[in-house]
């Protein structure tokens, strides 16, 4: 019998429209699964359907090796956070996080008040544990609303982006506390968001849905690193990855345009000649060469944006578009002429229909101060 | 367009404010000059919306003055001041086509139908629009209409400021960067005074050319990008500001030096001798971007043990342990070190501020 959740085949069209085709995936128990995806992906489609709020019309939805497909979703051991925080306006905190566990059940007396009181204390909500909602801050709601989930303990936690709604600074706390609470869980742990820094501070396992498709699964970093498509390079890269058109040939390099042409050294060594789209993340693109072997586009700036630690610059470079995220602040007024440098190392090469064809190699050379 | 004075506000929303935590407004004095691109940047209930609440005229402050180009236009309503507004939900009428959408605000001032139609082409063009002028609004995604929604502000010549609330919210990321960007170029070649209410620092940040720091009520720093981030005024712009923020450790002062947790660090005498007039709690800010890893025996420098590193794709983040204290460190991607070790990290001079009583001393 395997452990954890498993969809075979699942497939949920409404009225005409596909929100989910043809879904494979195993989740485990202990691991922390993301889901990625914008807006309209199928996130909370999928979500749904593991939770049994909603059936598929094709496919199977296992939990623990046994056919759930079909069952209630108040049979399963199940607990969903919403990005709207959901709570009881008329309950305390304390009878918030209670109330899943009476009416579970299982728990009573001081085991119930010790469950309760434990949970608060993991989500720091002790000193509210009095207060109704509307008396709380939207951190601290969202945290009951959390804390609720959590107590009942159940097989399965769905998180639809929890921390969506709230303020910036909340969400980088929240974050941090998420991850700590839910190491070593032996649940299904799902977490839904639209951020790709999101995902990469929750590491754990990322599987990446658009327009209601599964693109790639994998351990987090891998996916950033080793995207499978443009699509999901793009999906995982915030700002997005520069993407250009290039035509390849084994004397003239990766040409981008009559000026520039990337130098095929390095994992670009040994491509077949042919039209190709060459992707870079925009902190590899340069204000100065951070190499040798760094390809020059000479361009001109369009916009600025400079956020304290680091400056956006957007530039053009014969109708192509580029946007590098550098260190430190640096201003050129529009239309200003400026260079960009591009390190071939770290350049993905796409078929032209988005298939991966080369990475930049997983683990960076050694540094250049070599130290260690 | 217009340069904005702000004289001697506050305001509470109690009708007989007895102290000062009755005020959601504490009593502050700002400038918006003409053409600025400014952010108002602070948590919720910060009081960031009260403020653009009295610029537009929806709010009547408890007390002090709103001029707008000199002229006192305090007790007049929003309709009065020649303010656009956009929310954070797009507001347009659904059963118009986006022409109509941009054309409203002109007709409703009785422009003629030749120069509305110069008018919103010009917008259009600038939002790229121009393909869909003819479709009807309704069904167009969110980013389009909150498009729309900017396009109705910028289509008035006569406006004195266009004021956003957080308009962004709703927007999926890779998007916000879009039409941020867009918002950008829109104010280099228009100069319109622009004021952007938002809780996000990175927003705030790329947009603004001067962002206004705000919490509980209070202005606390006003400043370019640059100078919050490097030179944080109060503890709470060296929190807020920055991803993580800063780090504040608590310190003891002595003469051009101060001592964290058993470990001293040379520091201006002046600086020291200052702090200690001020009073109040010393602390010491340096940011996660500025620690250095150094051999052993670098001046300004702290032995710290490695707790934690996180892997965030384009760099690391390092929490480490000196004595009591976590330090969050900032690495490059190339970086290599691994929890358990210890290392030497500089903190250098120029990137550290002391602080008193969570301001900056000088």
């Amino acid at each position: 019998m395997s452990h954890g959740i498993e969809l075979e085949n699942v497939t949920r069209v409404v009225e005409g429209v596909t929100h989910l085709a043809d879904i494979n995936l195993k989740l485990e128990p202990g691991a922390f699964h993301i889901l990625l995806g914008r807006t309209g992906a199928g996130k909370t489609s999928l979500l749904r359907l593991m939770a049994g709020l909603d059936k598929p019309g094709r496919g199977t939805l296992r939990a623990d090796g046994a056919d759930v497909t079909r069952v209630d979703v108040r049979r399963r051991d199940v607990a969903m956070v919403y990005q709207q925080f959901v709570n009881y306006p008329s309950l305390t905190v304390y009878e918030n996080i209670a109330s899943p566990l009476r009416l579970a059940g299982r728990l009573r007396g001081q085991e119930l008040d010790r469950r309760v009181r434990e949970t608060a204390a993991a989500l720091r909500l002790e000193p509210y544990l009095q207060r109704l909602p509307a008396e709380l801050s939207g951190g601290q709601q969202q945290r009951t609303a959390m804390a609720r989930a959590l107590a009942k303990d159940a097989s399965l936690l769905l998180l639809d982006e929890p921390l969506a709604n709230l303020d910036y600074k909340l969400r980088e706390e929240l974050r941090t506390e998420i991850r700590q609470l839910f190491r070593d869980r032996p649940a299904v742990v799902v977490y839904a968001t639209t951020e790709p820094t999101e995902a990469l501070l929750l590491g754990g396992k990322t599987s990446v849905l658009h327009e209601g498709r599964l693109l790639q699964t994998g351990p987090t970093l891998e996916v950033y690193q080793s995207p499978a498509t443009e699509r999901v390079g793009q999906i995982f890269s915030d700002p997005q990855m520069n993407l250009w058109d290039a035509e390849l040939s084994p004397e003239g390099g990766a040409r981008l345009s009559p000026e520039v042409a990337v130098p095929l050294s390095g994992h670009l060594r040994g491509l077949a000649p042919g039209r190709y789209r060459l992707g870079v993340r925009a902190h590899h693109l340069r204000l100065s060469p951070g190499g040798p072997g760094d390809v020059r586009i000479p361009a001109h700036v369009e916009v600025e944006e400079v956020s304290g630690s680091e400056t956006l610059v957007h530039a053009a470079h014969a109708g192509l578009a580029l946007t590098a995220q550098v260190e430190g602040v640096h201003r050129h007024p529009y239309g200003a002429p400026v260079e960009l440098f591009a390190p071939p190392s770290r350049m993905f090469v796409f078929s032209p229909e988005g298939r991966l064809v080369a990475a930049p190699p997983f683990s960076p050379e050694a540094p250049a101060h070599g130290q260690d | 367009m217009a340069r904005i004075e702000l004289r001697g506000i506050a305001h509470a929303y109690v009708p007989a404010p007895a102290s000062e935590q009755d005020y959601a407004l504490r009593p502050l004095e700002l400038v918006w000059e003409d053409g600025g691109a400014y952010a108002l940047l602070g948590p919720s209930g910060c009081g960031k919306t009260t403020l653009l609440n009295i610029i537009s005229g929806l709010l009547k402050p408890s007390r002090g003055q709103v001029l707008f180009d000199g002229v006192d236009v305090t007790a007049a309503p929003p309709q009065r001041r020649n303010i656009a507004q956009v929310f954070q939900f797009p507001v347009i009428y659904d059963t118009m086509s986006v022409s109509e959408n941009l054309a409203f605000p002109l007709r409703n001032r009785g422009l003629g139908a030749a120069e509305t139609r110069a008018r919103v082409e010009e917008v259009a063009e600038l939002l790229e629009l121009t393909p869909d002028l003819r479709r009807r609004a309704s069904g167009l995604s969110a980013d389009m209409r909150q498009r729309i929604s900017l396009g109705r502000g910028l289509v008035r010549r006569d406006v004195a400021a266009i004021l956003l609330d957080e308009p962004l919210t709703v927007i999926d990321p890779h998007v916000k960067w879009l039409l941020r960007r867009k918002l950008k170029q829109v104010h280099e070649q228009l100069k319109m005074t622009l004021v952007y209410v938002t809780h996000d620092q990175v927003e705030a940040l790329t947009l603004a050319d001067r962002v206004v720091v705000m919490n509980q009520g209070r202005v606390v720093q006003v400043g370019t990008p640059q100078e919050l981030f490097e030179r944080p005024a109060d503890t709470f712009v060296g929190y807020f500001i920055g991803s993580p923020g800063m780090n504040l450790l608590p310190c003891t002062v002595e003469d051009g030096a101060v001592v964290v947790e058993g470990q001293r660090l040379p520091l201006d005498a002046g600086v020291c001798a200052r702090a200690r007039e001020a009073g109040g709690e010393p602390r010491l800010g340096i940011r996660p971007e500025f620690l250095r890893r150094v051999p052993e025996g670098t001046p300004a420098s702290v032995r710290v043990e490695v707790t934690q590193v996180e892997d965030l794709g384009r760099h690391k983040l390092a929490t480490a342990r000196l004595g009591t204290q976590a330090l969050k460190v900032r690495l490059p991607e190339e970086e290599r070190l691994s929890p358990g070790e210890a290392c030497w990290l500089e903190l250098p001079p120029r990137w550290t501020t002391l602080y008193a009583g969570g301001r900056a001393i000088p």
